[in-house]
């Protein structure tokens, strides 16, 4: 296993003590990462030295703050194997989705990216409400319709009517990387040849991806990519939109304002090159600095550390939990092809009391649905505990939730 | 533990073997409410006659507090007058909104009082109020 304790010490919030005067075991990085010092400092420091609006006023404050933005641009879009060209800053990887939804909705998007009845759309039954709501009102406003993947009893996408689902009419497949809930990475490659083979455009969601291994963009065969600032030890506030230039150039802009346009009439505008195009308004400035200091923290660290380490916390939490009475693990038991999410459910108890026995243990975790209900009901489950990791959890943390869930049974008094 | 103040031995019994679960026929009224936020449903049955609750039957999924609120409400609520209903339900909801400061009217609330110790855990107070808010919607819908 790799080493990597000698970081926790960067997460001030790491140190602190919650209920019950436990220090803190946080196991809920897959809602939101924890932000080292270094972060923290980056967002602080612009705010301190040079903060001014972007691309705006012609003083010095104004040439740093641009100087500051573009680079975090610049760092981020490396980070993925990106142009700085195509890497947008949006809010969030919900207003990124939201963006290219809006876009295929958008009669002004060249033909080849607006949707019309008979088209298809394409998700799966474990998406992230962010990956399928935007797609379910698409289907709405256009008349196109709605498919998806459905899971394995395993936990994994179903490919096994991948030839019939990615037909001639399929525009879009939208498909997360890797399962918020379930922990399974979907295996892109029969996806991505597929859609590749009827001309459809192929969207990412890589939330649960970027900020856990290596992606490379020019690796995967895809054409967008969204993932957010804070859940990759980032700001909140802060999202990517990745698209693939020539798209990107073809599609129209989601947000209109200042900063987005080449020129401007009473009745009329023009739009400014990428990215300008894509961020209207003054945007997240700040959270981009802070982004990038999250990258260049990343990559201090080495992605492939990361993920390594999280495998082994991953391994270590599926064999310990398997061993407990009552306790059932929701997704691949097998690591081939997982990440660092674990969920589970205890006969007897429903997640939300787990979750609140772990608390009082220190133990922060996600319960209930995780924003992707219909995967819970196909599941027929009503929610479940999760624990996710991040670099600076460690083994200990994943004996000490084991631990309490080893007790959760008897505190709750099921008879088994 | 302060867990335990949470988590009354009664509420435990009530989740376990909860009262008035199972819909029965012949209502006035069905209402169903959920907690979008963790997925908890409720459906609730009402039947009020000559200003008298005459009979409530639920069904649901959800947690130990949700369920187990539901289930006392049932038992404290059958057979009031909707006047008198309509006053445990406040002393219920003050009880809820009392951040660990109030024990709960015994007279009033009954068992019930177990769940004084929600009120400490903001994240649960919805789960303790969603049968509660069912029956407030049912009840005015059908006195209105
Ligand atoms: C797989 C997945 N997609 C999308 C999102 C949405 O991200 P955000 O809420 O940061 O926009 C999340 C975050 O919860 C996620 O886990």
């Amino acid at each position: 296993m790799v080493d990597l304790s000698q970081y926790k010490k960067d997460f001030p919030i790491l140190a602190r003590t919650v209920r019950g005067g436990n220090p803190l075991v946080y196991l809920d990085s897959g809602a939101t990462s924890q932000k080292p010092e270094q972060v923290i400092s980056a967002e602080g420091d612009f705010y301190r030295k040079h903060n001014a609006a972007v691309h705006r006023g012609a003083h010095l404050l104004a040439e740093e703050a641009s100087a500051a933005y573009e680079s975090a641009r610049e760092n981020v879009a490396s980070f993925i194997g990106a142009k700085a060209e195509e890497t947008i800053f949006t809010k969030s990887a919900t207003e990124s989705i939201n963006a290219i939804a809006y876009s295929f909705g958008n009669s002004d998007s060249s033909p080849k990216l607006f949707l019309t009845e008979g088209d298809e759309i394409v998700v799966s039954e474990m998406e992230h409400h962010a990956n399928l709501i935007p797609w379910q009102q698409l289907a709405k406003r256009t008349g196109a319709k709605l498919r998806w993947f459905e899971v394995t009893e395993e936990g994994r996408l179903d490919l096994s009517n991948l030839s019939s689902l990615i037909n001639s009419k399929t525009k879009i497949v939208a498909i997360t990387h890797q399962s918020n809930v379930l922990g399974s990475i979907t295996p892109l490659k029969p996806i991505t040849e597929a859609a590749r083979a009827v001309g459809a455009l192929i969207v990412l969601d890589a939330c649960q991806s970027v900020p856990h291994f290596k992606v490379d963009v020019k690796e995967l065969d895809v054409d967008f990519i969204m993932f957010s600032g804070h859940k990759m030890l980032g700001p909140t506030g802060v999202g990517i939109l990745w698209g693939r230039e020539s798209l990107l150039n073809e599609m129209s802009p989601f947000l209109f304002g200042g900063s987005m346009i080449d020129s401007v009439t009473m009745t009329d505008a023009t739009w400014a090159q990428l990215p300008q195009k894509f961020e209207a308004g003054v945007p997240n400035m700040a959270q981009a600095v802070g982004l990038s200091a999250a990258v260049d923290y990343l990559n201090k660290v080495g992605m492939n550390n990361v993920h390594q380490h999280e495998i082994a916390l991953t391994k270590q939490t599926l064999d310990g939990l398997s061993r407990i009475q009552g306790v059932k693990i929701i997704g691949p038991v097998d690591i081939k092809d997982r990440g660092g999410v674990v969920s589970f459910t205890i006969d007897g108890v429903h997640p939300h009391d787990v979750g609140q026995y772990l608390d009082q243990h220190g133990i922060a975790v996600r319960t209930g649905h995780h924003c992707a209900w219909p995967l819970m009901r196909k599941l027929n489950l009503v929610g479940t505990t999760r624990a996710s990791f991040h670099l600076y959890n460690t083994p200990d943390d994943v004996n000490k939730l084991l631990s309490a869930v080893s007790q959760v049974q008897s505190y709750f008094k099921v008879t088994v | 533990m302060e867990l335990d103040s949470l988590y009354q031995e009664v509420i435990l019994d009530h989740y376990r073997k909860p009262h008035h679960k199972g819909l029965q026929s012949g209502f006035d009224i069905q209402v169903k409410h959920n907690n979008p936020s963790c997925g908890d449903e409720v459906t609730l049955n009402l039947s009020i006659s000559d200003g008298v609750i005459k009979a409530i039957s639920w069904d649901g999924v959800g947690c130990s507090i949700s369920m187990a609120s539901v289930s006392m409400m049932s038992d404290l609520l059958i057979n009031q007058s909707y006047e008198n209903a309509n006053q445990i339900l406040a002393e219920f909801v003050e009880l809820m909104q009392s951040k660990g400061q109030s024990q709960g009217n015994e007279a009033l609330l009954d068992d019930a009082v177990a769940f004084a110790g929600v009120s400490k855990f903001p994240a649960r107070i919805k789960c303790a109020l969603l049968g509660w808010m069912a029956y407030k919607d049912a009840s005015s819908q059908l006195m209105a």
